[in-house]
C-alpha cells in the first residue's frame, strides 16, 4: 500500500463566472511520477497551480472542494507555509537575474530571511544541484549570474532551488515545453532519477513524455478529469473513448 | 505597361534625393541650439574658471577675484536634501502603481502625478513659501529642498513605475511559490532587477532640478556666504547666476559665466554617468 501525499477531494476552480476545472478527484503517492496531461486549455496548469494556491494571484479566482497534502486542508493553511512545503517549477527557466548560481539555489532561505550557518548552507547548496544533475557543471562557477546558464541548466537550476526547500511534492508545469530536445531528456532523465527521493507532479501537453516518465498518468479535458490511472494501463487500453481519441492523435 | 501615368523614373529619384538632403540638413539643424549654447558658455566662462573660482567665496564689489565655492556646495546640499524629501515617497508610489494597475487610488495617483508634473516651477516656490518659509519665519535650505523635491517626485514616481513594469511576472511567481511574502518579493526580488531603471531615473531627475532657479527665489533665496545650516537661506549655482547676471559689474558677469559653465559640466556630467548605469547595471533576464 503506498501512502497518499496529495489527496484531492471533488475540487472545482472558476475566474469569476468561467468555471475551469470541476469535479476533479485525485491521489498522488509517495515516490511516484504522477503526469497530467490534456490539450491546451483543458485546465491543468490551473489545477496545479491551485494545489500551491499560486491561482489566488489572478483576480476573482475562486475554488470549492478539499485538497489535502499529508492529511492537512491546504485552505486552511496559510499560502507562505504551503509554498514553503510545496516546490514549483514553471514552465519559462526563471532564476533570479540578480542572484548568482549559489544564491539561487538557497533563495528559499535567503529570500524567507532564514539564516543558516555557512557550512550547512554550503551543504545544502551542494546537495541540491547534485539531485537536480548540475553541480559538475557548475562546481566551478557557483558565483556566476544564474541567467548565464543555458536554458536546460537553467531549469535544472530551478529544480534545485525547489529541492533545496525539501518539498513534500514537487509540481513541474511543462517544465521543458521551453527547451531543445537534449535539455528535454536530460530534465526527464533526471526526473526519473528524482522520484526515489521525491513526489513529482508533471503537467504536460506532450503525451510521449507523459508515456515515457510518469507511473501514472491523469487525463484532463475541458476542466474534467476523464482517465486516471497507471500509466502502463492507461497508454495501452484506455477506458474512455476520449482518452483514446486523444492517444492516437485524433484531437488536441 | 500598365502604369502609363507614372511620373519619369529620374524624376522620382531626384525627389528621393532632396528628402534626404532636406532631412539631413533639418537633423543638423537641430543640434545647432545646442552647439551654440556650449560654445558660447565655454567660450565666456573659460577664463573666469580657476582654482580659486572653484574654492572661494565671493568677495564684495569692488575687490577682483572671489569664487563660487557657497553656490556649489549649496546646489549639492540642495540636490541631497530635495532626495531625501523626494525618493521614499517617490519610489513606493512608482512602486504602488507597477504592482496595481487599476483601482481607483492608482487612477487618482498617476493624474495627480502627471498634473504635479505640469505646474510651473515658479507656483511651486510660493506654495512651498507659504508651507514652509512662512511658518519657520526664514529663507532655508530645508524650504528650497522641498520646492525642489516636489519638482523631482513625478520623475521618479514614472520611472520607478515604468521601470518596475517591464519586471517579468515569472520572477515574482518564482519568488512567491518559494513561500516569500509579497513584500519581501516586492523588496528583495522585484526592485533588485529594477534597480539601474529607478537609480537612472533618480539621476535624470537631479538633472532636471540641478538647474532651477523659479522655485528657489522665495525659498533657498541665496546667500553670499558658506552655510550647511537646513534653517538658514543657501546658495545655489542658478541662484548665483541670476544674481550675478542682473547686477550692473561686469567682474559679476565673468563669475555668471563661469557658475553657468560649472552648472552645464555637472548636468552633462549627470548625463553621461546616467548612461553609464543604465548600461552597466542592466539586468538580464
Amino acid at each position: 500500500m503506498e501512502s497518499t501525499v496529495l489527496k484531492i477531494n471533488e475540487f472545482g476552480a472558476a475566474f469569476g463566472d468561467h468555471v475551469v476545472l470541476n469535479n476533479i478527484n485525485l491521489s498522488i503517492t509517495h515516490n511516484n511520477i504522477t503526469a497530467i496531461m490534456g490539450p491546451s486549455g483543458c485546465g491543468k496548469t490551473t489545477l496545479i497551480r491551485c494545489i500551491n494556491r499560486m491561482h489566488e494571484l489572478e483576480p476573482g479566482a475562486r475554488v470549492w472542494g478539499k485538497i489535502y497534502l499529508l492529511e492537512e486542508d491546504i485552505y486552511a493553511m496559510h499560502p507562505i507555509i504551503l509554498r514553503r512545503k510545496i516546490g514549483m517549477v514553471f514552465q519559462k527557466p526563471n532564476p533570479f537575474p540578480t542572484m548568482s548560481i549559489y544564491d539561487n539555489t538557497i533563495a528559499g532561505f535567503k529570500l524567507n530571511g532564514i539564516k543558516l550557518p555557512r557550512a550547512e548552507r554550503d551543504g545544502i547548496v551542494e546537495e541540491s544541484l547534485r539531485k537536480a544533475a548540475l553541480w559538475n557543471e557548475v562546481k566551478d562557477n557557483l558565483h556566476r549570474k544564474g541567467t548565464f546558464l543555458s536554458g536546460g541548466q537553467q531549469q535544472r537550476l530551478c529544480i534545485a532551488r525547489a529541492l533545496a526547500m525539501d518539498p513534500d511534492i514537487l509540481l513541474l508545469d511543462e517544465p521543458t515545453s521551453a527547451l531543445d530536445p537534449k535539455s528535454t531528456s536530460h530534465i526527464e532523465e533526471l526526473l526519473v532519477e528524482l522520484k526515489k527521493i521525491e513526489t513529482i507532479l508533471l503537467v504536460t501537453h506532450n503525451i510521449a513524455q507523459a508515456g515515457r516518465v510518469s507511473d501514472y498518468t491523469a487525463f484532463l479535458y475541458v476542466g474534467e478529469l476523464v482517465e486516471f490511472g497507471q500509466t502502463q494501463k492507461l497508454f495501452t487500453v484506455p477506458e474512455d473513448t476520449r482518452t483514446e481519441e486523444y492517444l492516437s492523435g485524433k484531437f488536441g | 505597361m500598365r502604369f502609363q501615368k507614372t511620373p519619369h523614373i529620374s524624376f522620382r529619384i531626384f525627389k528621393d534625393h532632396f528628402f534626404m538632403i532636406a532631412i539631413i540638413i533639418l537633423s543638423v539643424i537641430a543640434s545647432f541650439p545646442l552647439l551654440f549654447i556650449l560654445f558660447h558658455i565655454f567660450s565666456h566662462g573659460f577664463s573666469s574658471i580657476n582654482w580659486e573660482f572653484l574654492m572661494r567665496l565671493p568677495k564684495p564689489v569692488g575687490e577682483a577675484g572671489g569664487g563660487i565655492i557657497n553656490a556649489i556646495v549649496g546646489t549639492v546640499l540642495l540636490i541631497i536634501f530635495s532626495c531625501i524629501v523626494a525618493l521614499p515617497p517617490g519610489i513606493i508610489a512608482g512602486i504602488y502603481l507597477s504592482e496595481n494597475k487599476e483601482g481607483r487610488l492608482s487612477y487618482f495617483l498617476s493624474l495627480s502625478v502627471e498634473v504635479l508634473q505640469s505646474i510651473p516651477s515658479i507656483v511651486i516656490g510660493i506654495i512651498v513659501y507659504v508651507w514652509v518659509v512662512r511658518p519657520f519665519k526664514h529663507f532655508s535650505l530645508l524650504a528650497g529642498s522641498v520646492a525642489l523635491g516636489i519638482m523631482m517626485l513625478p520623475v521618479i514616481v514614472k520611472t520607478t513605475e515604468e521601470t518596475l513594469k517591464l519586471i517579468p511576472n515569472y520572477l515574482k511567481e518564482a519568488s512567491l511559490a518559494l513561500g516569500v511574502p509579497y513584500y519581501r518579493t516586492i523588496l528583495r526580488v522585484v526592485v533588485p532587477a529594477g534597480l539601474s531603471g529607478i537609480i537612472t531615473g533618480i539621476l535624470i531627475a537631479i538633472a532636471r532640478i540641478a538647474g532651477e532657479t523659479a522655485p528657489l527665489l522665495f525659498t533657498a533665496f541665496g546667500n553670499p556666504f558658506m552655510n550647511a545650516n537646513p534653517l538658514k537661506p543657501v546658495d545655489s549655482l542658478p541662484l548665483a547666476i541670476f544674481n550675478y547676471a542682473k547686477s550692473p559689474f561686469p567682474e559679476w558677469h565673468a563669475l555668471a559665466w563661469g557658475a553657468s559653465l560649472v552648472l552645464i559640466i555637472m548636468v552633462l556630467g549627470l548625463n553621461l554617468i546616467t548612461r553609464l548605469v543604465t548600461k552597466k547595471w542592466k539586468v538580464r533576464f
